[in-house]
């Protein structure tokens, strides 16, 4: 029987890349995503699950890594910040977008926003106004005060038109076998 | 380049990493480093009868626990008073962990370094201490009445009773045509940054030398404590600010106590050592703001002109004190905003409470003097049935009398003078930008359709840019490329942007060459901190006066190289040349080269100086008030703060069924002088709306009467998402820069929290004719006191 302590072997497959990790059972894959695998881009702003800072995606949806074991992700494709560049390593649309309207300030909310978005938009690709609010209505942030960000969504959604955004998983990321 | 920057919306330098998730905040650095965990106090007030940590040292992956009694010298003395002041006659701090009594649910004990933080909070839960739980004091009027003490040594809760007047404001009251009594109160909250604090420290142990990351908003200052509670000098102690998520204040206060213990644990271990808080402890653990009652009097005329006002607050700082006074001394003297009433007294008691320590967040004690103040402008508007803009207008410093003298002390300990201003102007502005005469209209014509709206404006005044000093160094690399180096820090205000474009400007070279590091004190060991809204206004200048230092440096040292005359040189993209005849040119990275006369080239730059010839072979190569090196460093040291300025205003509608608030329109008119980034300075203003809406009609800290913080996570503590603030904010600019710097920049950084709660109990009751004493307001409480307005017979308390 596995016990919270119990030592696992996990295959965790992540931005396309896999990496063997052994972690305790018990293991957030927030704390396995920054610590073991030194993706630190995913951040935790709350570790209850109501901030969003920690969203990554899995299986291309939304999910709050805080709240999830490690374990739990074994199997499914993970999408972190640092997987959603271009090939090329260029910023991707949603990336832009915030950077052309100042939707970011301190940055420690940003990543939650990124993978939140780049999955609303492969959703709903030309939100309304209301929707891009509602996209990221599960998001907090303390700095920008969200005009900016909504601005973010919807000129996110104009540049995906025109050049669209990678598979979520396919981004660029650091070498295989990064793990612990 | 030859556009000037200074003004423009330079897209930010620090996005492009953020973006990517290689932001390096505390918590991503140093992998591998032991973990740590905090016993904290479950009760309010309790003596620490027995503490035993022996379940703990047998588990395995436990590194070391610490407690009160291994702590010697200075560590075992209480963490510092950071501001004393006279006034503050009962001043206390804690001790890094509890010495005998624990006076706030979250204050240290025990601490323990491990494996990792899930072990370490492991060992945590194996510590077993015994507690004599004692009474606490929680809330302001369990402070005054003092049937308990907090400190057994502090008389009556009190630490400090501070009064200022100017004139006799309780005989011109008297003898006013017309006067009134308000009791306010203001709800206690929080700044809330997105990261909490998090320390991490290494020793090294080959060259002694301590190295600290912290998310902090002071680094030198957090230097200057760990190097004196660890007996270490300030020279073997480096501290470097990593990417910080958010500050707004919380992250001033230093040192705190893992502050101290991550450095003495790593020095201890001789293993790198982190602490990173999880959310709960940044509720219980790091520090509140913006608890206070208030009893305003005010004697005016006719008009509604102030002839005495007399204030008397009572301000809730927590258990203890390491901030001083600075939150109730800004509320005294910001009170006033833009206006000039004939005599003034404030009072305040500055009381302790049974919770957590009372410091600075974004406003830092303005947004509740300007409560006070706003809610005693309308108040005399209604009771004169005169319009609330006309009775503002009419209390103003006019744009001629500046510098405006109050006969005050300020928060800096200098003389509160308004240095410029022009408050007609921004309320001229403010009033078309709402559509203030219109609003009548709009009224009726929402009141023909069942729907129940109002409008509120406020207005404040920010003293910003305190000093005492900051500095910037600048060296130019034989490169080409620019460092800068400040000492304040940034917590996402981008900094590394806008002192970029002040540096291009200046200097005359590309912005992508400039190259802006922040909280070092490796690069710049002499600052303050980020705070008060200054880092624009102080290292804004700091950078322009060193930038210019180094201008006539290398316009000295090119004039040599070119055989030119310094007047005829210019420095365009990097490159000095002469003025019309671009071929006599030499490069920045050159004439860094000629600065610094050495006598082997290290590389091509050095090889292609030597076309050069600078100096006298008859003197010495480095000359007596000279030094090597196209550098330099300057400090920027103000007489005194200078004076921001804002008016918000906000059209509300009011659910007539839920009494659920929505904002329909909000303007802020805004004067912080000349604007070097006006992108951040709306994203500044922005975040501030937001965090005012936030305190306005979501945010308070629920204590229970034992102490205990019933709403210690984001579930309960209810902060804006999206979908409260306003679709929309409308955004003027007025510029009335400041005589005091050298560009007349004012500082902009917590212009958008400080009206919001007067605002918005302005609009709600404007929108519902019934007094709004108390915010935050939530629906309930509005639904509440909407019924006992309409019938007086019940017998249910306020709302508090």
């Amino acid at each position: 029987m596995t016990s919270p302590r119990s030592r696992l072997a996990l295959r965790l497959s992540v931005n396309g890349t896999a990496y063997d990790v052994e972690v305790e059972a018990r293991r957030l894959l927030s704390d396995v995503l920054r610590h073991d695998l030194r993706l630190t881009g995913t951040h935790v702003g709350c570790e209850h699950g109501v901030c969003g800072a920690c969203t990554v995606l899995l299986d291309g949806r939304p999910a709050r890594a805080c709240l999830l074991l490690a374990a739990s992700a074994q199997g499914a494709e993970i999408t972190t910040v640092e997987g959603l560049a271009n090939a090329d390593g260029s910023l991707g649309p949603v990336q832009r977008a915030f950077k052309e309207c100042h939707g970011l300030q301190c940055g420690f909310c940003t990543p939650g926003f990124l993978t939140t978005i780049a999955a609303g938009l492969r959703e709903n690709p030309n939100p309304t106004r209301e929707e891009a609010k509602e996209m990221v209505s599960g998001n907090l942030c303390r700095c920008t005060g969200y005009q900016n960000i909504v601005a973010s969504v919807l000129r996110a959604a104009e540049l995906g038109m025109t050049e669209p955004g990678p598979e979520p998983g396919t981004g660029p990321g650091p070498e295989p076998g990064a793990g612990a | 380049m030859t556009t000037k920057l200074i003004g423009e919306k330079v897209p930010r330098v620090e996005d492009e990493r953020l973006l990517r998730g290689q932001g390096q905040y505390a918590d991503d650095l140093m992998p591998g480093a032991l973990e740590t965990a905090v016993l904290r106090s479950p009760h309010a007030h309790a003596r620490i009868v027995d503490i035993d940590v022996s379940g703990v040292l047998d588990v395995a992956g436990i590194h070391a626990v610490y407690t009160y009694d291994d702590l010697t010298g200075p560590m075992a003395e209480p963490l510092p008073l950071l501001i004393p002041h006279p006034t503050l006659t009962h001043g206390r701090t804690q001790y890094a962990l509890a010495k005998e009594t624990v006076r706030y649910v979250g204050e240290a004990i025990a601490f323990v370094v491990a494996e990792d933080r899930y072990l370490a909070e492991d060992a945590v839960s194996r510590i077993e201490v015994a507690y004599e739980v004692l009474p606490p004091v929680v809330g302001i009027d369990a402070a005054r009445a003092a049937e308990h003490l907090v400190h057994d040594d502090v008389p009556g809760n009190l630490a400090a009773r501070m009064e200022q007047r100017v004139g006799d404001a309780e005989s011109a009251i008297a003898a006013a045509p017309h006067r009134l009594g308000l009791d306010l109160h203001v709800e206690r909250s929080a700044a809330m940054p997105m990261e909490g604090r998090a320390v991490v420290a290494r020793w090294d142990t080959d060259a002694h030398r301590l190295q600290v990351w912290t998310s902090t908003q002071t680094s030198t200052g957090v230097r200057a404590a760990v190097a004196a509670k660890l007996g270490l000098d300030l020279a073997q102690v480096d501290v470097m600010t990593p990417d910080v998520g958010g500050g707004f204040g919380v992250k001033i206060v230093h040192p705190w106590p893992e502050e101290l213990l991550v450095p003495l644990a790593a020095r201890a271990l001789g293993r790198p050592v982190r602490f990173t808080e999880d959310r709960r402890e940044h509720f219980i653990s790091s520090a509140h703001e913006r608890g206070q009652d208030q009893h305003v009097e005010v004697g005016f005329d006719d008009d509604g002109r102030v002839l005495g006002l007399a204030v008397r607050f009572w301000h809730d700082n927590g258990a203890y004190t390491p901030y001083g006074l600075i939150v109730p001394i800004i509320t005294s003297t910001q009170l006033l905003g833009p206006y000039k009433p004939g005599a003034y007294s404030v009072v305040f008691d500055s009381l302790y409470t049974n919770t957590v320590i009372v410091t600075p967040y974004r406003g830092a004690g303005r947004p509740q003097g300007v409560y006070a103040m706003e809610r005693t402008m309308d108040a005399i508007a209604k009771h004169l049935g005169k319009d609330r803009a006309e009775v503002r207008a009419v209390n103003f410093i006019q744009p001629d009398e500046f510098p405006y003298d109050h006969g005050l002390i300020f928060q800096d300990g200098r003389p509160l003078i308004y240095d410029s201003g022009d408050y007609p102007g921004l309320l001229a502005k403010l009033k078309r930008l709402i559509d203030w005469d219109d609003f009548e209209t709009f009224r009726a014509a929402c009141a023909a359709e069942g729907r129940r709206v109002g409008i509120g404006l406020a207005c404040y005044v920010e003293g910003t840019g305190v000093g005492p000093y900051e500095g910037a160094h600048i060296g130019v690399e034989t490169s080409g490329k620019v460092k800068v180096a400040i000492g304040l820090t940034s917590q996402g205000q981008g900094h590394q942007t806008a002192l970029a474009q002040i540096v291009a400007d200046e200097l005359g070279v590309r912005f992508e060459d400039v190259e802006v590091v922040a909280g070092d004190t490796r690069r710049m060991p002499y600052a303050v901190g980020t705070f008060a809204s200054r880092a624009a206004v102080m290292s804004g200048s700091a950078v322009a006066l060193t930038a210019r230092m180094v201008r006539a440096k290398a316009l000295r040292l090119a004039a040599e190289a070119l055989e030119a005359d310094v007047d005829d040189l210019e420095i365009v993209d990097g490159v000095v040349r002469v003025k019309g005849s671009p071929s006599s040119r030499i490069e920045l990275g050159t004439v860094a080269v000629l600065s610094n006369p050495l006598r082997y080239a290290f590389d091509e730059a050095s090889q292609a100086a030597t076309q050069f010839t600078v100096g006298d072979p008859g003197k010495p190569p480095v000359a007596e008030d000279d030094e090597p090196g196209l550098e330099g460093r300057d400090f920027y040291s103000p007489e005194r703060s200078t004076f921001a300025a804002g008016m918000h205003a906000a059209v509300i509608e009011i659910d007539e069924d839920t009494c659920e608030i929505t904002i329909l329109r909000y303007a802020v008119v805004h004067d912080c002088g000349t604007l070097i980034n006006p992108m951040i300075v709306e994203g500044q203003i922005h975040g501030g709306v937001a965090q005012g809406v936030g305190g306005a009609l979501y945010e308070r800290m629920e204590y229970d009467e034992s102490g205990q913080l019933l709403n210690a996570s984001f579930m309960d503590f209810l902060m804006p998402y999206v979908t409260e603030v306003p679709d929309g904010i409308e955004l003027d600019h007025l510029e009335t820069p400041s005589p005091l710097n050298p560009h007349g920049i004012k500082g902009a950084g917590e212009a958008g929290v400080i009206p919001a709660a007067a605002l918005f109990a302005a609009a709600i009751e404007d929108a519902e004719r019934i007094p709004i004493r108390s915010m935050p307001i939530s629906p309930s409480e509005l639904f509440e006191l909407r019924r006992r307005h309409t019938d007086p017979t019940t017998s249910e308390e306020p709302p508090r």
